[in-house]
C-alpha cells in the first residue's frame, strides 16, 4: 500500500485494518501524532487528511490512499504551501506562538494542539474566544493548560493576519 | 527510530560530552546490544563526591547530573538554573543528564513538590563546591589569588589573562569532595535565578521532535499489552485466571500470550497485533463481589472498624462548641480520582540473561529498580532503570506497573518488548487518589473569632505494590496504615491557617485491604478533600456572623504569610466586602464568588473563584479564578505561574466533574467519557499571582493552590445559591437535588 504523508509517498507494509497512527509511529517512525486513547477522545494522534483534523488511532491507513496526510512534522510546509511563501519556516505561526506563551508543561498532548489550531486558523484567520474554545474543545489537556494555549492562539491569529495585510 | 546516539556505552565522564544541546528526553535511539551489556556492576554515584554532580567539559560545557525527574512540571529548567547561577555559565552551557541508576545521584523520589524546594539546595551546594575548585586551579594556572578572579560564561578572568573552565579541567574529575561548605553566592548577585528563561524542553516539545518514552525503541522489539480484567476489582484481590482459551486469538498468528500467575501479556512484533490479541484473548476470571459500589462507599468507610489517630488536641473543643454563638456542623465526602494521565503509562525493557534494561517514566528509578530486581530475581547491580519523560503523571500513576510488565514479559520472551498501557489499563487500574469523608464543627463568637474546630476524616491509606507484581509473583499486599506513606489528615491544611485555641483532629484509618480501590499519592494529597470541608465551614461561620468571608478569614488569620496570599488575591479580584449569598440572582443562570485558602505541606495558596450556576440544568461553569501562591523564593515566575494556572485547572476539572466509579466487582470509569476531565471549552480563565517575602526559601510550587482553587469554587456555589454542596465533584445531578 502506497500513502502519501507530508508529501512524500511512502510504501508502507501493514494490514489494510491497522490505523493510521501505528503505522506513522513504527514504519514511518513519526514522532508528532501519538498514543491517548486509541477511541477518538482525545486527540493525541490527530493529523490532517487534506487539510481537515482527523484521528489516526481509529482511521485505518486504508483508508487515506489517495490522499493526503499532514503531520505535526510536515505543517511548516503545509503552511508554506497554503500561504504560497517563498520558503517553508521552521515552526508554523501557531508553534512559534505556543513556544512564545511558554504554554506546555508535559507537552504531550500539543501535537493535537497545534495540528487543531493550524486548521482553525486555516479556516478561520480571526477566531473569536468562543470560536476557539469550541474547535479546541475535543482535544483534551490533562496538565491543565488551555489558557495559555488560547491566549496562544489569539496571539498567532494576530502573527499570521498581521503579516498577510 | 534508527540512531547511532549510544550514549550508555560511554563511560560517566564522556556522558553526554559536547553538552550545550538539550538532553533530557535525547534520543534514545537503538542502542546495540554490546553497550547494553554490564561490563562490571554499576556503582552507585557517591553523593559525597562533586563528579557525582558535574562535569565539565573541553568546550567548555557541562553537564549536571540530578536525580529528579522531569515530569512536565519545568523542574529540570529550574535545577539548570540554579547550577548555571552558581557555576557562573550560560544556561546554553549546561545541560542535565538523563535521570539513570547508572550514573544519578539519589535524590529520593520526585514527589511533593520536592524539586527545587530540596533538591535545589543540595545541587547548588555542589556547584559552588566545583566552582570553588576551578577557581583553585585557575588562580594556580594564572599566578593570580582567587580573590582577583572574575567568572562570565565559564571562563575565568583576571588582570593576568583568562582560562576557560573547559581549558581547566575538560573531561577529567574534579577529584574533590562536596562538603557542602563552599561560599555561595549571595542572592542580591542573582541573574538567572529569578528570571524568566524560556523552559530548555518547551521548543523541542512544541516541534514534535522531543523524544517521550513512548518513542523508545530497541533493535528487535516486541509490542506488549497487558490483558486484565477492565477494571480494577478490590484492591488485593488481585485478577485470578480461571480458564485461558488460547484458541480464541488463533487469528493472529504472529501474537503470542505470555503469562506468570496471574500475570497475562500477549506480545507481537506489530503493535496493532499486539492490540487486537489483547482485545481478542478470551480470560475467565474470579471476579468477587467484594466492592461497594460507588454509591454505597462513604456510608461504608464511616461505619468500618478504624485504627484511629489523634492529629491534633488543643485546648477544649467540646467546651467551646457548647458556649459559642455561631456553630457549623457538616459531613462532607470526596471520591476516589484518577491521575488520569494524557498518555497512558509505557516502558520498554529488554531482561535477558542475568541483566536487565528497564526504560520507564518512573518518579524514583532507584526503588523501581529494587522492586525489578525482586521481581526478576536478579541482584540489583544488574538491573538499570533509566528515566524517559511521558505525559504528565501528578502522582503514583500506573508508570512503575508498566515497567514491571515490560520487564516480566521480557524475560519471559527473552526479548525486549515495550508495553503501552491502553486507556483503560490505565484509568482502570490506577492508584487512585482516595476517597474521603470529612465530618467537621467549628465555632466563632460573636466577634467572628474562631473559637474551636473539630475535625474528623476517614480514608484508607496508600498501596504502592505494583499490580504487575501482584499478578506475577503473587505476593501479599499490603497497605502503608502507618509512618510514610500513610495518610493522616493534614493538619496544616485542616484550619492551620487562622488561629484558634481549641482545635482537634481525628484521623480514622479504614483497613484498605477489606474492600477498597488501590490508592496512592495524587497531586496534592487529600487537600481538596479537606479544603472542600474545611474552607466552606469557614464560610458558613463567617456567614452566621454576617461578615464578608474575607474579612472573617483576616480576623483569623495571625501568620503573614496567609495573609499575604489572601491580600493578594483579593486585590487581584477586586473583591467588595459583602455577606456570602447576599447578592443573589434570579434568573436561569445565576453568578457567585467564593475565596478559600489552602495548601499542602508548605507554601501557601489562596484562591477567589466567580462562576455561574444554571438552576435549571445544574451545571457549573468557573469563568475566572484567581490563584495566588507563595513559595519564596520563585527561581523560574514563568514555570511557576505555569504551574498555579496547571493545578487551578486541574482543581476545577476535580471538583467540578471527576469521580471513580464502580460497581460491587469492578471499576467502570475506564475511558474519558467514563471519567470525564474538564475540557477546552469548559475552562476558566485563570489569574495566577506570585507572592514573594524576601528571604524566604523555595518552597513547593506543583500543587499548593489547589485545593484552595476547588474550595473557593464550593463556596462561589454558597454564595450564589445560599445552598452548600457537601459533596463533590459538584456534577450537575447533585446541583439540581441540592436546589430542589
Ligand atoms: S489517541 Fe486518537 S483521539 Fe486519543
Ligand atoms: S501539556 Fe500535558 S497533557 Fe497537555
Amino acid at each position: 500500500m502506497k500513502i502519501n504523508v507530508n508529501n512524500e509517498v511512502r510504501e508502507v507494509s501493514a494490514s489494510p485494518d491497522t490505523p493510521l497512527l501505528y503505522v506513522l509511529s513504527d514504519e514511518l517512525h513519526i514522532k508528532g501524532p501519538r498514543f491517548g486513547c486509541g477511541l477518538a477522545q482525545c486527540g493525541s494522534c490527530s493529523v490532517l487528511l487534506d487539510g481537515e483534523e482527523i484521528r489516526s488511532c481509529i482511521t485505518p491507513v486504508s483508508a487515506v490512499t489517495g490522499h493526503s496526510v499532514t503531520t505535526l512534522e510536515g505543517l511548516p510546509a503545509f503552511y508554506a504551501a497554503e500561504k504560497k511563501l517563498p520558503t517553508v519556516p521552521a515552526l508554523h505561526p501557531v508553534q512559534q506562538a505556543f513556544i512564545d506563551e511558554q504554554a506546555p508543561q508535559c507537552g504531550y498532548c500539543y501535537n493535537g494542539m497545534v495540528i487543531k489550531a493550524a486548521e482553525l486558523l486555516s479556516h478561520t484567520p480571526q477566531p473569536s474566544e468562543a470560536e476557539i474554545r469550541s474547535a479546541m474543545n475535543g482535544h483534551l489537556c490533562r496538565c491543565g493548560t488551555y489558557p495559555r494555549i488560547l491566549k496562544a492562539i489569539e496571539g498567532a491569529s494576530r502573527a499570521m493576519t498581521g503579516a498577510l495585510k | 527510530m534508527k540512531s547511532s546516539n549510544s550514549t550508555m556505552a560511554f563511560p560517566r565522564r564522556d556522558f553526554l560530552k559536547g553538552g550545550g544541546a538539550l538532553v533530557i528526553g535525547f534520543s534514545l535511539g537503538a542502542v546495540t546490544p554490546a553497550s547494553r551489556a554490564f561490563a562490571q556492576a554499576p556503582a552507585l554515584p557517591d553523593p559525597k563526591l562533586v563528579d557525582s554532580w558535574i562535569a565539565i567539559h573541553r568546550d567548555n560545557t557541562a553537564t549536571a547530573f540530578f536525580g529528579k525527574v522531569e515530569l512536565g512540571q519545568g523542574s529540570t529548567t529550574a535545577l539548570l538554573q540554579i547550577v548555571a547561577e552558581e557555576l557562573d555559565v550560560e544556561l546554553s552551557q549546561l545541560s542535565a543528564a538523563q535521570v539513570d541508576t547508572k550514573h544519578s545521584p539519589n535524590q529520593g523520589a520526585t514527589v511533593s513538590s520536592s524539586s527545587v524546594e530540596r533538591a535545589g539546595p543540595q545541587v547548588r551546594a555542589a556547584a559552588a563546591e566545583a566552582r570553588q575548585e576551578l577557581l583553585r586551579r585557575a588562580a594556580q594556572k594564572l599566578g593570580t589569588p582567587v580573590e582577583s578572579l572574575t567568572v562570565m560564561q565559564g571562563i575565568v578572568h583576571s588582570k593576568e589573562g583568562s582560562v576557560s573552565y573547559g581549558e581547566l579541567l575538560g573531561d577529567q574529575p574534579f577529584n574533590v569532595n562536596f562538603t557542602g561548605t563552599a561560599p555561595q553566592k549571595p542572592a542580591s548577585k542573582y541573574r538567572l535565578i529569578g528570571s524568566r528563561v524560556p523552559r530548555v524542553d518547551i521548543s523541542a516539545k512544541v516541534a514534535g521532535t522531543y523524544d517521550y518514552m513512548q518513542h523508545a525503541t530497541l533493535p528487535g522489539m516486541l509490542h506488549g499489552r497487558v490483558v486484565r480484567p477492565r477494571g480494577q476489582g478490590a484492591y488485593g484481590a488481585g485478577a485470578e485466571v480461571l480458564g485461558l482459551d488460547e484458541t480464541s486469538m488463533k487469528h493472529i498468528p504472529d501474537a503470542r500470550i505470555v503469562r506468570k500467575g496471574d500475570f497475562i501479556g500477549v506480545v507481537a512484533p506489530r503493535q496493532w497485533d499486539a492490540v487486537r490479541a489483547a482485545e481478542a484473548l478470551k480470560v475467565t476470571w474470579r471476579t468477587p463481589t467484594t466492592l461497594s459500589g460507588d454509591a454505597a462507599l462513604h456510608e461504608k468507610m464511616r461505619s468500618s472498624k478504624t485504627t484511629d489517630s489523634v492529629i491534633v488536641e488543643e485546648g477544649d473543643v467540646g467546651k467551646a462548641l457548647s458556649q459559642s454563638a455561631h456553630v457549623v456542623s457538616a459531613s462532607y465526602r470526596g471520591p476516589y480520582q484518577a491521575h488520569a494521565p494524557f498518555g497512558p503509562s509505557c516502558a520498554l525493557a529488554e531482561a535477558a540473561g542475568d541483566s536487565a534494561l528497564v526504560i520507564c517514566s518512573t518518579q524514583d528509578v532507584y526503588a523501581l529498580r529494587e522492586r525489578i530486581a525482586s521481581v526478576l530475581g536478579l541482584p540489583e547491580t544488574r538491573v538499570r532503570v533509566q528515566y524517559v519523560e511521558g505525559a504528565g503523571c501528578f502522582g503514583h500513576s500506573c508508570y512503575d506497573d508498566a515497567a514491571l510488565a515490560a520487564a516480566i514479559m521480557s524475560q519471559l520472551v527473552g526479548k525486549p518488548v515495550r508495553v503501552q498501557f491502553m486507556r483503560w489499563d490505565e484509568l482502570g487500574w490506577d492508584n487512585y487518589g482516595p476517597a474521603h469523608l470529612g465530618e467537621i464543627r467549628a465555632a466563632a463568637d460573636s466577634e467572628g473569632k474562631l473559637v474551636a474546630l473539630e475535625y474528623h476524616g476517614w480514608h484508607h491509606g496508600w498501596m504502592i505494590d505494583e499490580t504487575s507484581e501482584q499478578l506475577a509473583v503473587g505476593k501479599p499486599v499490603k497497605e502503608f496504615a502507618t509512618g510514610a506513606g500513610s495518610l493522616i489528615v493534614n493538619k496544616v491544611n485542616v484550619g492551620g491557617m487562622y488561629v484558634t485555641p481549641n482545635r482537634r483532629l481525628i484521623n480514622h484509618a479504614v483497613s484498605g485491604l477489606e474492600g477498597y480501590l488501590k490508592g496512592a499519592n495524587l497531586r496534592s494529597p487529600l487537600d481538596l478533600s479537606y479544603s472542600f470541608a474545611s474552607e466552606q465551614t469557614m464560610d458558613g461561620l463567617a456567614y452566621l456572623a454576617e461578615l464578608d468571608p474575607v474579612e472573617f478569614r483576616r480576623r483569623n488569620i495571625r501568620d503573614p504569610r496567609w495573609l499575604g496570599v489572601l491580600d493578594a488575591v483579593v486585590e487581584a479580584a477586586k473583591w467588595t466586602p459583602r455577606r456570602a449569598a447576599s447578592a443573589r440572582g434570579q434568573g436561569a443562570v445565576i453568578t457567585g464568588r467564593g475565596v478559600a485558602l489552602g495548601t499542602h505541606r508548605v507554601s501557601f495558596g489562596a484562591a477567589v473563584a466567580e462562576i455561574e450556576v444554571n438552576r435549571k440544568t445544574g451545571l457549573i461553569v468557573a469563568k475566572h479564578i484567581y490563584a495566588a501562591l507563595d513559595c519564596g523564593l520563585v527561581v523560574n515566575p514563568g514555570a511557576v505561574e505555569s504551574q498555579i494556572i496547571g493545578m487551578t485547572t486541574q482543581a476545577t476539572s476535580r471538583v467540578l466533574k471527576e469521580e471513580v466509579r464502580f460497581s460491587a466487582t469492578n471499576v467502570t470509569s475506564l475511558d474519558w467519557g467514563s471519567y470525564p476531565v474538564l475540557r477546552f471549552a469548559e475552562h476558566p480563565n485563570i489569574t495566577p499571582i506570585l507572592v514573594q517575602p524576601p528571604n524566604t526559601p523555595s518552597s513547593g510550587a506543583g500543587e499548593e493552590a489547589l485545593a484552595a482553587a476547588g474550595a473557593a469554587i464550593a463556596n462561589a456555589f454558597f454564595d450564589a445559591t445560599g445552598v452548600r454542596l457537601k459533596q463533590y465533584p459538584m456534577t450537575p445531578d447533585r446541583v439540581r437535588a441540592a436546589l430542589a
